[in-house]
């Protein structure tokens, strides 16, 4: 199985990503399609890579997974933050600024 | 015998050293050693700040004071004649072992502007010599009789207090004039004068005569006032000083150095122009309306300015101006004078009213003073001032307590009064016979003196000219015995006229009686030490004393040499041979005509005067009326004044305003147009803008919803767009 395979199961996993991050109503599942996102583009890195020849990209690739690791602990915090002070983990509650 | 010299002169330098810092030099002036020491110059100083600080107090505090605070004006007054009395004496030299008649003459003054040569200075000093110490005194000393005569006369007035502040200035302004040693401290102290005068004419300002009458009095001598300030600026231009001092030195040296020692025309302009101010203030013939009608004021003030300040310091003028004068200008000042003396003496025949008799008797005299410091009798003249001051003061007061007494100032409804008022007659009669020219009495040896000088001038000079003012004069005291002699039978002597008014009248308190009492017995005795020198005899032929400090300046004939020295001796000596004594004669009958002439009319009633009035109806309704010269001034100058300011008016409303609407209505034209375009152009332009960003705003907002989501579905379309036209492309 060639580049393109892996190139299509990223394009997959990217698309359900942003349809996650897109449609959901929940916090939480908005942040797993973000993770989604972001394992898709390391997909792509990791493939890239091996066909290229390059460690490069796998470098990158580690980058990315701490990267995403660490936003996803501060994205949590804040989550947990909203559902103390609104009762709710809907992105559309927190709507002081709007006024 | 250098020491006052070297005194005052190392006080000049050590205050130039300590004044370089606040720019500031004195300079000293001192003629000999007579017993002047630096502490006289501040003593002097005080004499007229003392009154000046009364006032400053009782401006302030004068209704708070006891007794509204005339006590201390009275005493700073009679402090100041202690010290002018003490620095007389000192000038005479009461104290020298040795009497001697000469000038004695110091002075000390500041330059308050810097003292490098070139730049212009401002010099204020204190002149002291012998006409200053005699002026002094008799300033001070009719000025304080009229503060304690004040006290009973005005008791009870609603602005007592301020009536003192304001004959307190009056006095320092007069005291300050005395000792200035130039021309422009002398300017000022002269307009503070004038604005005392306006003051007090008008302290019953409610009496729209007593308003009008101070305008006059200011109005009139303002006119004398801007012809001097004109003859100072002559001087100054030419001179570059208006020291007196200075001034004397400077005439002299012009002279001299002319090729044949002609006087300049500039310099009688200027002469004629300084003695037109002295015809204003000292109310000689074309500006004499005022003073009659300066009576309006209180009788004390009418004193003050008669007597001691107001019309004094107009001849004073004339005297210390006199080096100044060219023989044009001394013709001029002699025929005014002397005509004035007449002019004035004919209306007072007329007069009814006791204070406006009075008046006229004194431009009379001040006529005489003004003529013999024009004949060159310059002593005589001042002489006679100061003998003037004590029974004129002495009449005006005595006037008053009449009027005081009687609660009238007619004379038709007197009558008899000696019996009610013996102080009073007294004392005025004392006043009457020196004021008539009796011998013995002060008034006699003054206008004896000035009758020499008219008549040595004429002999001496034997142009038809120089014979108006003996012509003048002699007749001139002779009415001045009759109407005076008139007065006193009027009010003093025969029947009362008016039973009522004789009945309620009764002699003043001694506040009113004293200055009335002294100012009489000076009236009988003040011609002695002046004429003849204290120790003289009666009849000296000896120099007066007073007359001695005219030797260093006057007559420059003297100093120029040749002819001029000849001619002066022979005026001299006219003067001392053939004119005295025939003066003498000429003097007393003419007071004797005058005096039994008033008895024959008023008092044996051999004659009756309505008889003679009618007799010659038009002459005596003419001169009864003033010459008519309140009209004549009415019609042309006060009319012509009031025709100028209206046309000036309508000029003003018409031209000057219609220019300046004009003009305003052109700017509200053009500032409407400059409006409306800033309305609909410049404010269009700004609304636009503003909608326009609002317009975009708010459809722009509804991108921002704040929903997250939203904006990540906008991201990622923006993204495949972006996506699909790269590829495509």
């Amino acid at each position: 199985m060639g580049l393109a395979g892996y190139l299509i199961v990223s394009a997959v996993m990217l698309a359900c990503g942003i349809v996650c991050t897109v449609a959901r109503k929940n916090v939480i599942y908005i942040l797993m399609g973000i993770e989604l996102i972001l394992n898709a583009a390391n997909l792509n890195l990791v493939a890239f890579s091996r066909f290229n020849g390059h460690l490069d990209g796998q470098v990158f690739a580690i980058f990315s997974i701490i990267l995403a690791a660490a936003e996803a602990a501060v994205a949590l915090a804040i989550v947990l933050n909203v559902f103390g002070l609104f009762d709710s983990i809907r992105p559309d509650d927190p709507d002081l600024l709007k006024e | 015998m250098h020491s006052i010299l070297s005194i005052l002169q190392e006080h000049a330098k050590t205050a130039e050293q300590a004044g370089e810092a606040a720019g500031g030099a004195a300079r000293a002036l001192a003629s000999a050693n007579w017993g002047f020491e630096q502490k006289d110059i501040y003593l002097l100083m005080a004499i007229p700040l003392l009154p000046l600080a009364g006032y400053i107090i009782q401006l302030f505090f004068g209704r708070k004071l006891p007794r509204q605070g005339d006590w201390m004006l009275i005493s700073l007054m009679f402090a100041g004649f202690g010290i002018a009395i003490y620095e007389f004496a000192k000038c005479l030299g009461a104290w020298s072992p040795e009497f001697k008649i000469e000038s004695r003459t110091m002075g000390l003054s500041w330059n308050f502007l810097g003292s490098s040569p070139g730049s212009p200075s401002l010099v204020a000093g204190v002149l002291y010599d012998n006409l200053s110490a005699a002026m002094l005194v008799v300033v001070t000393l009719v000025s304080s009789l009229v503060h304690l005569f004040s006290a009973g006369y005005m008791k009870g007035d609603s602005r007592y207090h301020l009536f003192f502040a304001n004959i307190s200035l009056f006095s320092f302004a007069m005291l300050g004039l005395v000792i200035s040693d130039n021309l422009i401290f002398f300017f000022i102290f002269w307009e503070l004068m004038g604005l005392c005068s306006y003051l007090l004419i008008g302290h019953f300002y409610y009496k729209d005569s007593a308003r009008k009458a101070s305008l006059k009095a200011f109005m009139t001598t303002r006119i004398g006032d801007v012809c001097l300030l004109i003859g100072l600026c002559i001087l100054y231009q030419h001179f570059g000083t208006l020291q007196f001092t200075e001034l004397y030195e400077k005439v002299k040296i012009a002279v001299q150095n002319s090729p044949t020692h002609e006087w300049p025309e500039w310099l009688t302009a200027a002469g004629i122009l300084v003695f037109l101010g002295s015809v204003g203030k000292s109310a000689q013939f074309p500006l004499h309306v005022w003073l009659p009608d300066a009576m309006e004021g209180p009788t004390p003030v009418s004193a003050m300015i008669h007597a001691a300040t107001m019309v004094a310091a107009g001849v004073y003028l004339v005297g210390r101006a006199f080096p100044i004068l060219t023989p044009d200008a001394r013709i001029v000042v002699s025929i005014v004078g002397s005509f004035t003396g007449i002019f004035a003496a004919t209306i007072g025949i007329c007069a009814n009213d006791i204070k406006k008799v009075l008046a006229y008797s004194t431009i009379s005299q001040l006529g005489f003073m003004i003529a013999s410091i024009g004949v060159g009798g310059v002593g005589a003249g001042l002489f006679h001032m100061i003998t003037h001051a004590c029974f004129k003061a002495c009449l005006f007061l005595g006037s008053g307590s009449v009027i005081h007494a009687v609660h009238t100032q007619d004379m038709r409804e007197m009558g008899g009064l000696r019996r009610k008022l013996p102080i009073t007659y007294l004392t005025m009669l004392a006043s009457t016979l020196a004021i008539a020219g009796v011998p013995l009495f002060a008034g006699f040896y003054s206008k004896d003196a000035i009758l020499a000088h008219a008549l040595a001038r004429a002999m001496n000079e034997g142009i038809w000219y120089y014979y108006l003012p003996i012509a003048f004069l002699a007749t001139a005291s002779c009415i001045t015995a009759f109407y005076m002699f008139r007065l006193v039978h009027m009010t003093f002597h025969g029947e009362p006229r008016d039973r009522e008014k004789f009945d309620h009248a009764h002699e003043s308190g001694p506040a009113m009686a004293i200055p009335l009492i002294v100012l009489g017995s000076l009236a009988v005795v003040c011609g002695y030490p002046f004429a003849h020198g204290i120790p003289a005899p009666l009849f000296s032929e000896a120099r007066p004393w007073f007359l001695a400090i005219w030797e260093d300046h006057v007559p420059f004939e003297t100093l120029l040499g040749g002819h001029f020295a000849e001619h002066h001796e022979h005026y001299e000596h006219i003067l001392h041979e053939s004119a005295h004594s025939n003066a003498v004669i000429l003097s007393l009958c003419a007071a004797g005509l005058g005096i039994s002439l008033s008895f024959a009319f008023y008092y044996f009633r051999w004659f009756s005067a309505e008889k003679c009035a009618n007799a010659i109806r038009p002459v005596y309704n003419t001169v009864l009326n003033k010459y008519y010269f309140d009209e004549f001034y009415g019609k042309t100058f006060i009319a012509g004044t009031l025709v100028f300011s209206k046309v000036s008016s309508l000029f003003d409303k018409y031209v000057i305003d219609g220019i300046v609407n004009f003009v305003g209505g052109l700017m509200k034209k053009s500032s409407d147009a400059s409006a409306s375009f800033d309305r609909t152009v410049v404010d269009g332009f700004v609304n636009f803008a503003g909608f326009g960003t609002q317009a975009i705003a708010s459809i722009s907002r509804m991108l921002q919803t704040g929903r997250i989501q939203q904006y990540v579905a906008f991201s990622v379309f923006a993204l495949v767009v972006v996506a699909a036209l790269l590829i495509l492309r």
